[in-house]
């Protein structure tokens, strides 16, 4: 508890003690002092005081508020609202509705405050001090002053201060602050390690990769805190509706003062009286609090909730479109499969294996297609020399392949289409895979059939979905058909859409958003597919937390290659919107029943704050739950 | 230019709504928003009028929750 909620607690329990002693003493009092003072001034008197001890702080802020010109302030109509009450004789009711106001207010106070924290654990991964290692001397540092290249050293136990490369032989490190995934991971020398980790095996070291405001950590931290600044449309329909609710009411409640009594009974100053009181009913439920506090608040939690499932979500306006979202595309390679391809079948065409994969890969070796590297590999793997052919110039066909004039001539690598565009005449084998064919100097001279395998645990993700309530799962990608039907087999894929261009993704997830009840969500790797992302009502990338281009196109990025955890996402995104819309519809109909029954009379002031306050605390409860849930 | 400065005492949420109007409604300010959660003003203002929009964001604020600041730096 903060100080400031501590001394409010304080004042409310000194004002409760008093206000049941002047409840208490009432009758004495009266009886003792009544023949030097009219009774009336003597009640007064007696309730004055734990009022005052208890609203002395609204009473400050309200009258701040009429300086300012703030005369739809909560505080300043809390105060017409008891003055109100002690003006129409109900003494104990003025000093109940200002008891129970504060009570509320401190409630609220200690469940943002308790939000506020832990939202912030959530994202507690930042270490602020790194030990660095200059020759055999260790000193502990500021993590600004490392430079990438400097050599650092994680002791067990502690959190990975900046990115890095392993220099130890092996390491055991717990990822699950970053991916959500509770088994630790294995590492050996060379492998990049993310800061925010946990060493959980011995002392290790680490190269430096990055400054610290380039590291992983710094980014995601950014990333969740700016997500605040995206509101969402529930968001900003309540900020707009909080405007015009509090005057309206306002209004209403000096209607109701002035138009009965008018009516019924001018000069009766009992009617006078009734009316009034129930026009202070309306005052005290003036305030939207339950609603302008629970819902942001929801979203933050499912914002926070989700980061710690491995999933970053760029902003609650977001969170907001993936609870809506009726189709998912993905894009085959990278995200679906590993995309990391294997040279499965090479057949030579007049030429022998040896040569066909040396100027294949000469041609290739610059490319970063995971084609054009899992090429690179198998040449290293035989031992071709391709780096003996000279360059002149290569260039890059999009959705074709690579033209390159070297020092053995001009090598054409790439599909049937791009055969079919320099008029080149090829036998095409059938072949599983994607087939590459190779041409020098326009013959042919060889295919080499490339495969790739699906992602451990995409059969589970696609499955996962559908019965999270995803109507439809589309797969796009560049191969041929049957390449793609091959991969698909046995996955819970409705469409297929194969051969594509890089710019037919785009056309394809257009023509779905049309058709679809729903928003139509992308998923890629980040790779070429920028635009996609940005034409999908949602952009989701796959480990984007190396690639800039990825990060700035998309609305959500799975960290780590995490495909599963985009079922903890879609899960999050219904629950967090089940929840406030659950808020809305419930302080809304509460309130619209006090006001209805304080109108009519049914419902006095203690009822109405009663209401007012409960709805506001089990509201913000309510919101709360959106960061406890991990895995459902 | 963007900043992101901090707030102190914020403790109302509807105030923070009413900041965030106020403040988007001064001269030079093209673009501010107000977390009530994390407590955070996001600021896009014209750098060459910086002394006067903060003076009068701090005044905004100040008007409508009396113990809440604005902590520039």
């Amino acid at each position: 508890m903060r100080r400031k909620d501590k001394r409010a607690l304080i004042l409310i329990i000194i004002s409760i003690v008093l206000f049941i002693a002047a409840a208490a003493s009432r009758p004495y009092a009266v009886r003792l002092l009544g023949g030097a003072l009219p009774p009336v001034f003597i009640e007064i008197a007696l309730f004055l005081v734990p009022y005052l001890c208890v609203g002395f702080p609204v009473l400050r802020r309200a009258l701040l508020g009429i300086i300012h010109g703030q005369i739809f302030d909560e505080n300043f109509l809390m105060t017409i609202a008891t003055i109100g009450a002690f003006a129409t004789g109900e003494y104990p009711e003025a000093v109940f509705v200002m008891l129970f106001y504060s009570v509320g207010e401190l409630f609220q106070s200690i469940a943002v405050g308790k939000s506020r924290r832990s939202i912030k654990a959530l994202t507690s991964i930042r270490e602020d001090v790194a030990n660095l290692k200059v020759g055999d001397d260790v000193t502990t540092v500021g993590c600004e002053v490392v430079k990438a290249g400097q050599t650092i050293i994680v002791r067990t136990g502690e959190r990975v201060p900046l990115d890095g490369v392993l220099l130890s032989a092996g390491a055991t490190l717990n990822t699950a602050a970053l991916t959500g995934e509770s088994l630790p991971r294995e590492c050996v020398t060379g492998d990049e390690i993310p800061s925010g980790c946990i060493n959980e095996g011995g002392l290790i070291e680490l190269e430096v990769k990055s400054e610290y405001n380039e590291t992983t950590v710094a980014r995601i931290l950014k990333m969740v805190e700016d997500s605040a600044e995206r509101k969402s449309k529930s968001e900003e329909f309540i900020t707009k509706f909080a405007k015009y609710y509090t005057p309206s009411v306002v209004i209403f409640a000096l209607l109701l003062a002035i138009l009965p009594p008018m009516i019924t009974g001018i000069s009766d100053s009992g009617v006078w009286r009734e009316w009034v009181y129930r026009a202070l009913t309306f005052l005290v439920i003036s305030c939207p609090c339950a609603l302008v506090i629970s819902v942001p608040l929801a979203y933050f939690g499912g914002i926070g909730g989700a980061s710690r499932c491995g999933v970053l979500v760029k902003g609650a306006s977001f969170l907001d479109e993936l609870a809506k979202c009726d189709t998912v595309v993905f894009d085959k390679t990278g995200t679906l499969t590993k995309g990391n391809f294997s040279v499965r079948e090479v057949i030579p065409h007049n030429c022998d294996e040896h040569t066909l994969i040396k100027l294949a890969c000469a041609a290739e070796q610059f490319s970063t297609h995971p084609i054009a590297k899992s090429l690179v590999l198998y040449a290293n793997g035989i031992g071709a020399d391709y780096k003996s052919i000279e360059i002149i110039s290569t260039e890059d066909i999009a959705g074709h392949g690579v033209v390159a004039d070297t020092s053995r001539g001009r090598i054409t690598v790439g599909n049937e289409r791009l055969m079919d565009k320099f008029s080149i005449e090829y036998t095409a084998a059938e072949l599983h895979g994607s087939v590459i064919f190779v041409a020098l100097d326009g013959n042919f001279i060889g295919q080499i059939s490339i495969s790739d395998t699906l992602k451990d645990g995409t059969a589970d993700t696609l499955l996962s979905l559908k019965r999270l309530g995803i109507g439809k799962t589309v797969m796009l990608t560049g191969d041929n058909k049957a390449e793609a039907e091959y991969i698909s087999d046995g996955l819970a894929i409705d469409e297929i859409h194969a051969n594509l261009m890089p710019w037919d993704k785009v056309e394809i997830v257009e023509s779905i958003k049309k058709k679809g009840l729903g928003n139509v969500a992308f998923v890629g790797d980040g790779i070429n597919d920028a635009p996609v992302l940005m034409a999908a009502d949602i952009g989701i990338s796959m480990g984007g937390i190396g690639s800039d281009a990825a990060i700035e196109a998309s609305d959500v990025v799975l960290m780590y290659d995490k495909l599963s955890s985009l079922c903890d996402a879609v899960r999050l995104s219904k629950k967090t919107r089940r929840i406030v819309i659950q808020n809305i519809i419930f302080a809304l109909g509460v309130k619209a029943i006090v006001l209805l029954l304080g109108a009519l009379g049914i419902l006095g002031l203690n009822a109405a704050v009663f209401a007012d306050v409960g709805v506001a605390v089990i509201a913000i409860l309510n919101s709360m739950r959106c960061l406890g849930s991990r895995h459902s | 230019m963007k900043k992101v400065f901090m707030m102190e005492n914020l403790d109302c949420a509807n105030c923070a709504a009413k900041m965030q109007d106020a403040i988007s409604k001064i001269e030079g300010v093209s673009y501010a928003s107000v977390s009530f959660i994390s407590q955070r003003l996001t600021l896009e203002y014209d750098e060459a009028r910086e002394a006067k929009i903060f003076k009068e964001a701090a005044k905004a604020c100040k008007k409508i929750e009396p113990d809440c600041r604005i902590i520039f730096k």
